[in-house]
């Protein structure tokens, strides 16, 4: 498995290279803004079209869900919540297409995860003011402080580690599991004269699809569900 | 010949890490176990169950996935071959 190849590099401060990762995540917002404008195109209050209670179905189990994880009092919180969970997880699904999931880049998962670290922290001064900050490192004792410190910092790290170690597991076991079957396909076809018709990788058909089920689909929905739910929780435990 | 050392040595210390994968295992295998164990008892709190069962398991998991990026940074972006 290679990393994410370099599509072009922006001669700034050295040279900033721009990745698959970066441009396939421009291709999916430009996608996102586009349905997005088509689909809240023509609301109307009296009979609404299909299209529109759709988006109204998806956008009231948002806001049900943040109510019910964070309280009334973070409902401004819901479309960030909303964000995160789409782009979260059509970088994932983009597998699917063929194109290499941003997610499976520590880099793009780390922004997120610190802008929620950010969030926490700008939470807990707005509730508890900067004194208030302070003293939350000393509880319950003081010279647990360091660790206070460390738990707090590991957490960004953790999320990190889990949405980016299950994109990627599942990349790598994917590509591994495409290269065992083209050799063993080679294998079963060592009999045909034809040059042509014996690098066809014929187990490749089909197969991989069961692996496709749990490691594209149910792994890209669980870990953009969970990051979200992460967030909710550690956002709305900073302000308590 | 010390590459040739180096790179065996961080193969097997991949595999090694994967060790890491037990813990999960079993913390996962206990917490759908309970789970089950829940609905069968309360079968109309199922999509409540479900959902938390999911959360705990995939928090359980980061543990598992630690070793994970450990292997995978031994396999793919290994640090010790730079030092020879």
């Amino acid at each position: 498995m290679n990393g994410p190849k370099i599509i072009f590099t922006i001669p700034l401060f050295g040279g900033i290279k721009v990745t698959e990762s970066i441009v396939n995540m421009w291709i999916i917002m430009v996608v996102m803004v586009i349905v997005s404008i088509w689909l809240t195109r023509g609301l109307k209050v009296r009979n609404p079209s299909k299209k529109q209670l759709f988006i109204e179905k998806l956008v009231t189990m948002l806001y049900d869900m943040v109510r019910d994880v964070m309280g009334e009092r973070y409902m401004f919180f819901a479309p960030y919540i909303g964000t995160l969970f789409l782009l979260s997880i059509l970088g994932s699904l983009s597998s699917l297409l063929t194109l290499r999931p941003y997610t499976a880049d520590l880099s793009v998962i780390l922004t997120w995860t610190v802008m929620t670290f950010l969030i926490i922290q700008i939470n807990n001064i707005k509730n508890h003011g900067v004194l208030g900050w302070l003293k939350s490192f000393t509880e319950p004792v003081a010279f647990i402080t360091p660790l206070n410190i460390i738990s707090e910092i590991a957490n960004p790290i953790s999320m990190t580690f889990r949405h980016f170690g299950n994109i990627a597991a599942g990349l790598v076991i994917t590509s591994l599991v495409y290269g065992g079957l083209a050799s063993l396909s080679g294998a079963l076809l060592s009999w045909v004269p034809n040059e042509f018709l014996s690098s066809i990788p014929i187990l490749q058909i089909g197969l991989p699809a069961i692996l496709s089920i749990y490691f594209d689909l149910f792994t890209s929905f669980l870990q953009a569900y969970i990051i979200c739910m992460l967030t909710m929780v550690f956002v709305q435990g900073s302000g308590e | 010949m010390e590459k040739a050392i180096v790179l065996a040595a961080s193969a097997i210390g991949a595999g090694l890490a994967m060790i890491a994968g037990v813990g999960p295992g079993i913390g996962q295998g206990f917490a759908a176990g309970k789970a089950a164990e829940a609905v069968g008892r309360q079968p109309e709190a199922k999509g409540a169950i479900t959902s938390t069962m999911l959360f705990g398991c995939a928090v359980a998991e980061s543990t598992g996935i630690y070793g994970l990026v450990v292997a995978l940074i031994l396999l793919f972006a290994n640090p010790l071959i730079g030092m020879l």
